[in-house]
């Protein structure tokens, strides 16, 4: 029975993952795609040396269906993570009901895999980063992220652990201190990557990164209300069968 | 007596049971590594590492990946 729960949360998370997904492509589409083409046109007029060699997939296909198949996929796959991530929260995390931890655990998502590192390897327009150094910017950018996200697991079950000794609110301060103060000390640590040129319009840059936060916020505020309304109506269903057809002034 | 029952469920609001540990680890660990493939083929496959050669799944994913905040070329 439990197993078959999960299984259907799995698949319910990846299908709210999908339909998240969906309005994330929407604003993607809208807001970033528009910053996505100036970019390339600024590459084009400030680097002749760049040398454009055939291109493998057009543009207008990147910026359709390519975006669909990478917001899609991102929605899908965070949506099936976010489930399984539910099955182990919830119950255990405090005293919320289905469709309250769903969306809590979105959002803390949302700081964990996508915010807490954004602040120190914030997304980045095409022109912007310097190809030599993908492999390092692509190991710091996953090290940030999945320190993120085991610090926020820590300090879960650090909060949960002080609660019987200061209390629900207290605990979750200091929780949240010690999160932020151990992410503050990775932000100083780790290097900083600065490879946007002179010349690039600051406007745009901050109008793409601003875009990339909202497809982000829009995805993870879509999927904990999709998947919390899934996994309520699962895990408890409104008892319109149990009383009996004939008394429906009774409630 | 079916009032008796009924009024647990209409007072207080139910608190979900918890998910046993056994149940969810195995769903967890295979479905969790195919879902972070997925992630790894949308965020970084012909980026800094390649297993398909080509640029292909680089280019035709080229905008999401930017969109997203994955490091791109």
């Amino acid at each position: 029975m439990n197993s078959a729960t999960v299984r259907n949360l799995l698949v319910r998370g990846m299908l709210a993952g999908l339909g998240a997904g969906l309005l994330a492509l929407v604003v993607a589409y809208f807001l970033g795609e528009p910053g996505v083409d100036s970019a390339i046109g600024f590459e084009e007029a400030h680097a002749p040396a760049h040398e454009h060699e055939v291109e493998l997939v057009s543009r207008s296909l990147q910026s359709t269906a390519g975006l669909a198949t990478g917001v899609l996929v991102y929605g899908i796959a965070f949506g099936g993570i976010a489930a399984l991530a539910f099955c182990f929260a919830l119950g255990r995390v405090g005293r919320f009901s289905a469709r309250a931890t769903a969306l809590l655990l979105s959002g803390a998502a949302l700081l964990a895999v996508y915010v807490v590192p954004f602040l120190k390897y914030p997304a980045n327009p095409p022109s912007v980063g310097d190809p030599d150094t993908i492999g390092k910017r692509t190991s710091l950018y996953f090290l940030m992220m999945v320190l993120s996200v085991l610090l926020a697991i820590a300090a879960t079950i650090l909060g949960k652990r002080l609660a019987p000794r200061l209390g629900t609110w207290y605990a979750t301060v200091v929780a949240l201190a010690a999160f932020a103060v151990v992410i503050g000390l990775a932000y100083a640590f780790l290097p900083v990557i600065n490879e946007v040129p002179a010349d690039f319009p600051a406007t745009l840059l901050w109008r793409f990164r601003l875009s990339a936060l909202a497809i982000q916020a829009t995805l993870w505020g879509g999927l904990g209300l999709i998947f919390g309304e899934l996994a309520e109506r699962l895990l408890n269903p409104k008892p319109a069968a149990v009383p009996a057809a004939g008394v429906p002034a009774a409630n | 007596m079916a009032q008796h029952v009924a009024q647990p469920t209409a007072t207080t609001p139910t608190l979900p049971a918890k998910l046993p540990l056994s149940a969810v680890v195995p769903w967890a660990a295979f479905f969790g590594i195919l879902m972070l493939v997925l992630l790894y083929f949308v965020g970084a496959e012909q980026g800094a590492t390649s297993l398909v050669s080509g640029a292909g799944v680089h280019e035709w994913v080229h905008d999401a990946r930017h969109l997203l905040g994955f490091p791109c070329h």
